[in-house]
């Protein structure tokens, strides 16, 4: 009896073990993979002119990536400036203020924005963020628009977003134990001065790993931003003009046109350009949180 | 001083506080003492309303400060709490400097700031016996510190608003014996100037420092009077019991 749970026990680290290098692994081959198939564009130019150019002339083996880096770049920056608000004012309100009966109500709410398919926000960001920018917003500032824009990604983007980022804040806000509310509490503070003074500072590193996910989350969304940025190879000036970000720019074209010479290995290279970013932001967000922490003393 | 009246408390279907009346009286040590679950906290909770915390309670009676109903809705609580001290079982730094801790409660109410914030920071400190330890790292973070300093520092906290009240809810029971002591002298030291009062589950502990004693039990008072009179010729059965050990 004693020999076998202990078998078990050993078995089962071991397994766990194996699938979790297996995960790590798959991170490094998948790195290599986009490596190796980036190379014949690398080979051709270098990395420099390839990150800071314009051109996008498949046929002349003119490879540029910068409108869609700028466009990538744009879309997330937008989506999180609109969501980071709005999702930390709710997490900060059914946290700390709503009755549980409000929660009860809005948690399932949230689940269902969470799940819902991308493409149906992609169609709700066509049917009515567009025409809302078009006929509406921009006539204010530009001559024309068509509505396809950074901006109505942006939105599009940033509404998706936020029921990740509300549960990934209750989550971190519901950490903060109750006796160090109720130590503000006890000092005369009122709720909202207990949130910002106290909640806020304990969770700061939370709030911080949440935001990052979100941002890396936003980078790497593809239809429903596909269906609104308005896909055309410019650096976009301004929130109003329509821009390529990488996703959209890998799903419109990869399978079309692969027999350019040269126009996978591009795609590959725009994925491994994504795969980096996300990977450098992760990993200095990392270093930020550790210093954090450390400032905070947990 | 604070006089409690009739108070009753229900948490959804449990009746916790059942008809409690208790007379705290000012600058003196009150210990609440009694069994486990018998509502010491609860009572203790209610006095600063941080009860209304507390998911489905309901208050009824009265809880007069200095003739004030605090039960009655209206009340203002945030000044009700400056006024009403608390140090809590676990010492609770905020996640801040030392420094910023002691000076939070006079930010958030307004009380002082620049330069005479820095005196009554310092003022406090010194009150709890903590400025010579912490004088050249003000600004490093509460949380290094020892348990023990943590306690102290609270409770420095809590005095640096200004209080007329002191409520405890077991604050030595997390502290080392020598830790305890320390913050136990200094409650007996500070009763010249605020009222205390402290729930504790040491016996010997009410014996030491305790003026005034409630015993309870059950969510009921048993019993309530000086301590000489509660320790040496209690009335009631129960606290007889309770005082010999007879369970706890």
């Amino acid at each position: 009896m004693h020999k076998t749970r202990i078998i078990k026990d050993k078995t089962a680290g071991a397994t766990m073990l194996a699938l979790t290098i297996f995960s790590i692994l798959f991170v490094v081959v998948m790195f290599v993979g986009l490596y190796l198939k980036s190379v014949p564009v690398l080979e051709g130019k270098s990395l420099w002119s390839l990150l800071s150019s314009s051109e996008w002339k498949p046929i002349k083996g003119e490879f540029g990536f910068l409108p869609f880096i700028a466009g990538t770049l744009w879309v997330t920056f937008i989506a999180i400036l609109l969501a980071l608000p709005v999702s930390l004012f709710t997490a900060f309100y059914l946290t700390e203020y709503a009755r549980p009966a409000v929660r009860k109500f809005v948690f399932p709410a949230l689940d269902i924005l969470a799940a819902l398919p991308s493409v149906v926000y992609g169609i709700w960001g066509t049917l009515v963020i567009v025409p809302l920018i078009s006929d509406r917003l921009a006539p204010h500032f530009v001559e024309y628009s068509s509505g396809y824009t950074m901006l109505a990604a942006g939105i599009v983007l940033g509404v998706m977003v936020i029921p990740l980022l509300v549960s990934l804040f209750i989550e971190v806000f519901s950490m903060v134990p109750r006796d160090l509310r109720e130590a503000s509490l006890a000092l005369g503070a009122t709720r909202w001065q207990t949130s910002q003074k106290v909640v806020v500072r304990k969770t700061l590193p939370g709030i911080l790993a949440s935001t990052v996910l979100a941002v890396s989350r936003a980078m790497g969304e593809t239809i429903a931003v596909l269906m609104v940025c308005g896909c055309v190879m410019t650096i976009p000036k301004s929130p109003l003009d329509s821009g390529y970000p990488i996703p959209a720019l890998i799903a419109n074209n990869y399978g079309e046109m692969l027999s350019m010479p040269l126009y996978e290995s591009a795609l590959m290279f725009a994925a491994l350009i994504l795969f980096v970013v996300v990977f450098i932001f992760n990993l200095l967000s990392r270093i930020v949180l550790y210093r954090m922490e450390k400032r905070i003393g947990q | 001083m604070i006089e409690v009246k009739n108070l009753n408390i229900h948490i959804k279907d449990a009746h916790i506080l059942k008809d409690v009346n208790v007379t705290l009286p000012e600058r003196q040590i009150t210990c609440i003492i009694g069994p486990s679950g018998c509502g010491k906290t609860t009572l203790l909770r209610t006095l600063n309303r941080l009860i209304d915390s507390t998911e489905g309670v309901r208050l009824a009676g009265q809880v007069l400060v200095d003739g004030q109903d605090i039960i009655r809705s209206g009340a203002e609580i945030t000044e009700l709490r400056r006024r009403i001290g608390l140090v809590s079982q676990r010492p609770c730094p905020l996640p801040m400097s030392i420094f910023n801790n002691v000076a939070y409660g006079c930010r958030i109410n307004n009380l002082c700031k620049g330069k005479e914030l820095h005196r009554r920071v310092e003022e406090n400190l010194r009150g709890v016996g903590l400025w010579d330890e912490v004088k050249d790292r003000l600004h490093a973070p509460a949380a290094r510190l020892s348990i023990g300093q943590q306690q102290r520092l609270c409770l420095a906290r809590s005095l640096a608003v200004e209080p007329d009240y002191i409520l405890a809810d077991e604050a030595t029971s997390a502290l080392d014996p020598i830790s305890a002591k320390t913050v136990e002298d200094l409650f007996v030291k500070l009763k010249e100037r605020y009222s205390i009062i402290m729930v504790t589950h040491t016996l010997r502990q009410a014996l030491r420092i305790a003026d005034h004693v409630v015993f309870m039990y059950l969510g009921e008072i048993v019993e309530q009077g000086s301590a000489d009179q509660v320790f040496h010729h209690p009335q009631h059965e129960l606290t007889q019991k309770y005082l010999s050990g007879a369970f706890s």
